[in-house]
């Protein structure tokens, strides 16, 4: 009971796909934004659970610059409706919006003739946080630019102004953080440092919605993601989409040849259908990859086939991604 | 409404230090005054003594109104175009900073500089012409009703100059034709200004306190106008 209660404190949102509207940090109904006659996105919904790190996937155009911007009351959507850190969205709350909340936009947009201390000074009176000294040196120690306070921010590397601009994102310490292609142009060792300090924020309980279209990053991070492409396309924990997707298939390599593959593999419990690919490995179509992998073992040694491997094939969330994505493009070129 | 100082300082602070390393505003803030004091200054110097009977009737310092008029609007219409090419609005849009905390900001950081040039150069001619005019040339030209004159429109007409450089600021996306827009729609008052000098308009006081109530109401409305053209959405998806 008592590793229950921690598990569920130290993963929110991951257990079920549903998010109690209580619980939301972020609940968007039917969102539309149009540019003129553009669509930038288009009936979106979905709820972000409190202390969630929620992943915005979707290729250039899909909307997820235009969504976050709609969040953070930048932009109005066109239609639909969505609450934003318990607060509903609309024209006169924006104020009340804008304290809970904070954006790191997809260019840091600092100013560049100023130092990194003094761009941060400013949006910490923009935000009338309390102590503002003592909040910068947090943030900038955060964000590990504590020794670089001082430089203009013009002279900083691309990965330093992003760190800067995430490090003013955490001045008001918000309750719910977007952050819009954080790791976009940084080198490896720059994005795990990001990485790491995202895990951070989570782990002090700060509510993140993170646009990319890096699919491993998602992977890593995020408790769920959405697919995006103007429309939301699927919506889920990474393993539950991949597995929702993808029916398991179990890989098996033997020395030789089997004499009948047929019906050695179609009597298997949980064996939904097999093939011999081009290798001659057996691919197996599983329900359940716990109950067939023993019982095909089992089989196989029956059989007097000498097994080499048994593996169970991994699609990771590109495969997802890339199915809603290039369905798309056929779409559009019909 | 209730305006927070605190965010309207934070503009305030943030702008001054970016004219101050630009060099850019710097030299626009020196060069256009000195420019608008040569013409005064040559008069001066060309006249003789015996002229200063006539000069009681000609108000040369007036000209020297174009500095508060002209300087601001110029930087004024920068700053709203400036920083959304820079790319620098969208961070600042996204706190809870309120428009009118915004404009003011920026207007007083507009407003400051253009207002301390423009005494100083007006100190500078009043000084050049006490210490090397002809005799007599002095006393003619600086006289009481025209100090005050310019130094109650200085400020007027740098806040009206400022509010339309900002609405235009708003709506534009290239920051040259904000600064010749916001210019052009500020020598209405430029223009006054010259006619009272030239003695075209009676520079007496019943003109001079009509115009000053007029800048007067043009300022309060300024704001209102400037504000309402100020659209948060405009501003942070054409910046690209
Ligand atoms: N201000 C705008 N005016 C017109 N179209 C826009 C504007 N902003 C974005 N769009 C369009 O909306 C779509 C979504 O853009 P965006 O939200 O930036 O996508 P993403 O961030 O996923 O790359 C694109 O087709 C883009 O061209
Ligand atoms: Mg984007």
């Amino acid at each position: 009971m008592a590793l229950e209660l921690e598990m569920s404190l130290a993963k929110p949102a991951t257990a079920s796909n549903e998010v109690r509207p209580a619980d939301a940090a972020l609940s968007v109904h039917g969102l539309t934004k149009r540019f003129g006659e553009r669509v930038a996105y288009e009936d979106v919904s979905f709820d972000v659970g409190c202390g969630e790190i929620f992943g915005f996937l979707g290729p250039n155009g899909a909307g997820k610059t235009s969504t976050v911007r709609t969040l953070g009351t930048l932009i109005a959507p066109t239609s639909g409706s969505a609450t934003v850190a318990g607060v509903p969205l609309t024209p006169e709350n924006g104020e009340t919006i804008r304290h809970r909340v904070a954006i790191m936009p997809e260019t840091p947009g600092l100013y560049l003739r100023l130092s990194v201390e003094e761009n941060l000074s400013c949006f910490a009176d923009l935000y009338e946080v309390d102590d503002p000294a003592d909040r910068i040196e947090h943030a900038l120690r955060a964000v590990g630019l504590a020794d670089r306070a001082k430089d203009a921010c013009g002279s900083l590397s691309k990965g330093l102004r992003q760190c800067t601009a995430l490090a003013r994102a955490l001045l008001s310490d918000p309750e719910l953080l977007f952050l819009d292609e954080p790791t976009s142009g940084l080198d490896p060792a720059a994005a795990r440092d990001v990485h790491d300090l995202i895990r951070e924020l989570r782990r002090r309980g700060t509510t993140i919605f993170l646009t990319t279209h890096r699919l491993a990053e998602a992977e890593q991070l995020c408790d769920r993601v959405a697919i995006l492409n103007r429309t939301l396309r699927t919506i889920g924990p990474p393993e539950e989409l991949r597995d929702r997707m993808f029916a398991h298939t179990l890989v098996v390599r033997v020395r030789r040849p089997l004499s009948s593959p047929g019906p050695t593999f179609s009597s298997l419990p949980s064996v939904d259908a097999w093939q011999e690919d081009a290798c001659g490995s057996y691919l197996l179509t599983v329900s359940d990859p716990d109950v067939a992998a023993p019982a095909t073992t089992r089989a196989l040694v029956a059989a007097g086939a000498d097994v080499m491997s048994i593996s169970e094939s991994q699609h990771s969330l590109e495969d997802v991604y890339l199915e809603f994505v290039d369905t798309d493009k056929e779409v559009e070129r019909s | 409404m209730t305006i927070s100082k605190r965010r309207v300082g934070a503009i305030f602070r943030k702008e001054l230090h970016e004219y101050r390393r630009n060099g850019n505003i710097i030299y626009a803030m020196l060069v256009l005054p000195l420019v608008f004091l040569i013409q005064p200054v040559v008069q001066v110097f060309t006249l003789s003594a015996s002229a200063s009977s006539g000069l009681r009737h000609e108000h040369s310092l007036l000209y020297l109104l174009a500095i508060p008029a002209l300087v601001p609007a110029a930087l004024a219409a920068y700053s709203l175009v400036g920083e959304r090419l820079q790319g620098t609005l969208e961070p600042v849009l996204s706190t809870p900073v309120r428009r009118e905390e915004l404009m003011i900001g920026k207007a007083l950081a507009a407003f400051v500089p253009a207002v301390v040039v423009s005494y100083f150069v007006f100190g500078l001619f009043v000084a050049i012409v006490e210490l090397f005019a002809q005799p007599g040339i002095a006393p003619a030209l600086v006289q009481g009703p025209e100090l005050i004159a310019q130094v109650v429109f200085t400020p007027l007409l740098a806040i009206w100059s400022i509010w339309v450089g900002m609405a235009v600021s708003a709506r534009t996306r290239d920051p040259r034709t904000a600064a010749q827009l916001s210019i052009l729609v500020s020598l209405p008052t430029v223009a006054i200004t010259s006619l009272l000098a030239l003695g075209v308009i009676p520079a007496i006081l019943p003109v001079a306190a009509g115009f000053g109530a007029g800048v007067l109401v043009l300022d309060r409305l300024g704001l209102r106008m400037a504000t309402a053209i100020f659209d948060r959405e405009r501003l942070v998806t054409s910046a690209k």
